[in-house]
């Protein structure tokens, strides 16, 4: 198991992807075709910023901030 | 990204005000906004009692661990609507409410719960009366002001506070621009004053992003309502709220600027200064009491068969709960 192979999980409520690391969380976002003003992403429980560089292994949640009614 | 204040890493930067801060400084950051809202409005003065209206969602919570950190007396309200449609929605967003409660001792939390006093639910008054075309929404909106109201004024809080931020605002705006509302245009603003002994009702989130205020709960540990009430699906605020970050995405600030340039139009230029409500005659309704232009009984009374309005007080009056005072 090469350090290289390990992707990073990312879960949305039920969804979840598989993404290479490397990108930041604000590419991550744009990657998944999800607008950065309405998510937040957090990594172990833990809200990182936009620049934060994902790392192989990593678990990422994402949180949707807008709500409606 | 770096943190202004100390160089620490930064948890979030906020692209709009170019700010990038690190936990505690963020924290630290939200709050003081919080209170300069608070007073640049004269929202609520120190002496003052607040009700703050939580409904297990982020902004609400936030908002009521905001004014408890600045030192007011800020006692919950939580209406408990009766919406399940099988995932308890009302239920774990009760549960939500009281675990945030156990956690702040001391702190009150008054609650009705529409069924137990009306004798049925939101969805359920909304399929007798037919409003709102297969929504609830007209209906819960009317229960909930009517309610806010009547709680605020029978236990004497002069200031009802709800947890409304920017893009709420922003959306809320939008939405009264394309169709001209000038009525809704001109009430509009972060503060409505008190009439006739019903409290003042403020807004002190209004000038924070809907992701600020998403972050300061979860930098808070505040444990909230994520899931949505199952009726606000496809609701027109969402996606005015979603058309409202794509362009935010590409200008960051425009939505900043859009809300408050909006403020200071009213505040410097006058904008809606001198437009005149069309004389509807607003009385007392006949029953409750609260201002009204129908004659007679307000929409919210004529809810209700009479024999539930005819119960006796003690029926209305909120359940209250006191955590490890
Ligand atoms: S979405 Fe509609 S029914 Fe649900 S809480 Fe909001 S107003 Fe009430
Ligand atoms: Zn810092
Ligand atoms: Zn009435």
């Amino acid at each position: 198991m090469s350090e290289q192979a390990e992707k990073v999980k990312v879960v949305l409520r039920r969804q979840t992807w598989e993404v290479e690391p490397g990108i930041t969380a604000r590419q991550l976002l744009e990657h998944l075709n999800l607008n950065p003003e309405s998510y937040l992403v957090t990594r172990d429980g833990e809200l990182i910023s936009d620049d934060t560089v994902i790392r192989p292994g990593d678990t990422i949640r994402l949180v949707a901030v807008i709500s409606g009614g | 990204m770096r943190c202004r204040k100390c160089r620490q890493k930064a948890v979030i930067n906020m692209r709009q005000h170019r700010l990038a801060l690190c936990r505690d400084h963020y924290v630290e950051w939200f709050q003081q906004q919080t209170a300069r809202t608070i007073k640049k409005y004269k929202m609520i003065r120190r002496d003052e009692p607040v009700l703050v209206a939580v409904s297990g969602g982020k902004d609400s919570l936030a908002l009521w661990d905001v004014l408890l950190e600045l030192g007011y007396r800020a006692d919950g309200f939580y209406l408990r609507l009766g919406i399940d449609e099988g995932i308890g929605y009302s239920d774990e967003s009760y549960a939500k409410i009281k675990q945030f409660v156990a956690q702040h001792p001391g702190t009150r939390l008054h609650v009705v719960d529409v069924k137990e006093t009306y004798g049925e639910t939101i969805p359920e008054v909304a399929r007798r009366v037919r409003r709102g075309r297969g929504k609830p929404c007209s209906v819960c909106g009317l229960i909930k002001r009517h309610e806010m109201n009547r709680v605020a004024y029978e236990l004497g809080y002069p200031v009802l506070a709800t947890g409304h931020n920017l893009d709420d605002e922003a959306a809320v705006l939008f939405s009264n621009t394309l169709n001209w509302q000038v009525g809704y245009l001109a009430r509009q603003y972060p503060v409505l004053p008190g009439r006739e002994g019903f409290a003042r009702k403020v807004k002190p989130f209004c000038r924070f992003y809907e992701r600020e205020t998403a972050a300061y709960a979860l930098l808070r540990g505040i444990d909230y309502m994520y899931e949505e009430c199952p009726f606000s699906v496809g609701a027109n605020t969402i996606y005015y709220k979603e058309l409202l970050n794509t362009l935010e995405r590409e200008r960051p600030g425009a939505k900043l600027h859009f809300y408050l340039s909006f403020l200071r139009a009213k505040e410097k230029e006058g904008l809606f200064a001198d437009w005149e409500e069309p004389s509807v005659e607003l009385h007392a309704c006949e029953r409750c009491g609260q201002p009204t232009s129908a004659p007679g009984r307000c929409a919210f009374c004529r809810l209700w068969p009479e024999d539930v309005l005819e119960q006796p007080h003690e029926s209305f009056v909120p359940l209250t709960l006191v955590e490890g005072a």
